[in-house]
């Protein structure tokens, strides 16, 4: 990958991760581990990839993203507000009485958000919905979908695999963040869905498995995904709590706001990590 | 008087979407989820197989593919037996298209326990109370052909979540089609003073036929067909009620959270009334000819008649 670009992206994921610290800290609630996971994969997505109109977030030719592992909103918010969609000010009514900010996605008041989600399971097949539509009507529009490797086990994301691949959908990219964590523990512990590549190759998938926290691997992947003349996967394989010294590799930190003292912490490693960036 | 024709509402839907495409509704896609020969879209396959998309027998993906289409501008009409859409894919429905307010409808045939033989797994009279409970959501059982090929172009011309109930059972036309049919507006087939008997779907016709039979016994029975459950016309009930003084409701759902607790909840805040709930009483259908099944359960003519002399 072009040195410039990385080191923007690279920047880009960090100001992401500050505003998921931010949001949650001060929502007390949210979902920061699966969202600082997914933080190289937002600022890759709404950074290089996707094409998007800050100005216009109903363009009706853009590319859709729809988040569906839903909970993992405070990532997906602070990415739209680097890029402008909204102020990043905001970011700290994340859950409050009045804010747009909802817990979860809402379509209808968040700018530059695709689809309202938080059910996990059913964002996957909105998006395939989204993709079969613009195929028919005939527009060049490409759809992301972000699950989670927990969200895998709803038997509906399945359903929504097996659509893809019999309208044979090459518009369809569903991205896997194969963070090895769910809430109750591990997922090989809970649940497993292993092989998820094998799985999905037999779905009718074409299938990578890369590093989703580096951009060079993101960059080859959706490279591929654009040759690919079927549905695509990406499993990223992640580090839940990214970022962040004490929520990395944490179940506890799937769905925990940090105190004051955390808090601190964290910003004060991602203020760090901005400005070696920046310098 | 011309012979009156009997035609099963399923077969209104597949019609009436037919009749849209060919009407230049360019927004129109169906999606079936396996059911095409049955739920009748197959009528509207065969005429337009570009817009029919069959989503394989996995109604919670086809719910949220149909919300996906709609979030693109498109109309989905995603159809399956109502059992399954409204029950098996209840909280897609509740959260990826009722949530979002999403512009789908949902075609939902086979209601009710005139499914007949196929009995109770198949026979779903909890639909209302399931769809009713949706924020937003309009909820229309027409009562026949007329009506529910109406209904349809209304759903397709309206903005929002509409589920649509049609039935398997061929039932009486009795609408002439000069008849308009608009959605949240309920319809006064017959005034009369002693009391009101409010029916959608299939049971306006047996309350037709029984407003007749009462008329013979001195009883004046004003018949009333609310085909829009939601919204409900409050209006045109709490003035019916204060006219008759008395309320028999009579749908092919369970009396829990349908058309009768619809009219309880309205009446009990707004004009307190005695009502008599028909309909099917808190437990599960079986196997049976439709028309057998129905006079077992109560959901006839004669029944209605009975219960009205009771209750008054």
């Amino acid at each position: 990958m072009d040195s410039v670009l990385k080191k923007e992206l690279e920047i880009f994921a960090t100001q992401i991760r500050m505003g998921i610290i931010e949001s949650t800290y001060n929502a007390k609630a949210g979902h920061p581990g699966g969202s600082l996971s997914s933080a190289e994969l937002f600022a890759y997505l709404y950074g290089k990839e996707m094409r998007y109109s800050a100005d216009e977030p109903k363009w009706e030719d853009r590319d859709r993203f729809v988040l569906s592992k839903g909970h993992c909103a405070p990532g997906l918010y602070s990415a739209l507000a680097y890029k402008g969609f909204f102020p990043v000010e905001d970011l700290k009514t994340l859950r409050h009485i009045g804010s747009y900010l909802q817990g979860h996605p809402n379509m209808n008041t968040v700018p530059g958000v695709d689809m309202s989600t938080g059910s996990l399971g059913q964002g996957v097949s909105v998006a395939a919905g989204m993709a079969k539509a613009a195929k028919y009507l005939g527009k060049d529009i490409n759809v992301y979908a972000l699950l989670g490797d927990g969200e895998i086990e709803e038997g509906q994301v399945w359903e929504a695999f097996m659509f893809a691949a019999q309208y044979s959908l090459d518009n369809f990219c569903a991205v896997i963040d194969s963070n090895g964590l769910q809430i109750d523990g591990t997922c090989a512990e809970v649940m497993s869905a292993e092989p998820i590549d094998e799985k999905l190759k037999a779905f009718g998938f074409e299938v990578t498995v890369i590093n989703g926290n580096d951009f060079d691997e993101l960059e080859k992947a959706f490279d591929a995904f654009h040759k690919s003349d079927k549905p695509f996967a990406i499993i990223m394989k992640t580090i839940k709590g990214l970022g962040v010294s004490y929520m990395e590799n944490q179940v506890g930190w799937h769905g925990k706001a940090p105190n004051e003292e955390e808090y601190k912490i964290a910003m004060k490693e991602l203020g760090e990590k901005l400005a070696e960036l920046e310098a | 008087m011309a012979e009156i024709k009997n035609i099963a509402t399923r077969d209104s839907y597949g019609n009436a979407l037919k009749e849209l495409a060919e009407g230049g509704a360019d927004k129109l896609v169906v999606l079936d989820a396996d059911l095409s020969a049955a739920t009748k879209t197959g009528i509207f396959k065969k005429a337009f197989p570009n817009q029919h998309f069959n989503c394989g027998i996995a109604e919670a993906n086809m719910m949220c593919v149909a919300a996906g289409f709609s979030t693109m501008g498109l109309v989905p009409f995603a159809s399956s037996f109502a059992m399954f859409a409204s029950g098996r894919a209840f909280e897609q429905v509740r959260n990826s298209i009722g949530y979002p307010h999403l512009n789908v409808k949902i075609g939902a045939t086979h209601a009710g326990i005139s499914v007949g033989e196929d009995g109770a797994s198949h026979q779903c009279c909890e639909d209302f109370a399931l769809m009713r409970a949706i924020p937003g959501m309009v909820v229309i059982c027409p009562a026949d052909d007329v009506e529910a090929r109406q209904a349809v172009k209304a759903a397709y011309s309206y903005e929002g979540p509409v589920y649509l109930r049609f039935g398997r059972l061929a039932v009486p036309v009795f609408h002439e089609e000069s008849y308009k049919f608009e959605i949240g507006k309920g319809e006064v087939i017959k005034e009369g003073n002693d009391v009101s008997i409010i029916a959608n779907g299939l049971m306006v016709a047996e309350a037709i036929e029984a407003g007749k039979a009462l008329e013979e016994q001195g009883i004046s029975a004003e018949i009333i067909n609310i085909a829009t459950i939601k919204p409900l016309d409050e209006e045109l009930i709490i003035a019916s009620a204060k006219k008759t003084g008395k309320v028999i409701t009579v749908e092919e759902h369970s009396i829990i959270g349908g058309l009768g607790e619809a009219v309880c909840s309205l009446l009990a805040e707004k004009c307190p009334t005695p009502v008599k709930r028909i309909g099917v009483n808190d437990e599960f259908g079986h196997s049976g000819p439709a028309k057998d099944l129905l006079k077992q359960f109560g959901l006839s003519a004669e029944n209605i008649v009975k219960v009205t002399k009771e209750f008054i």
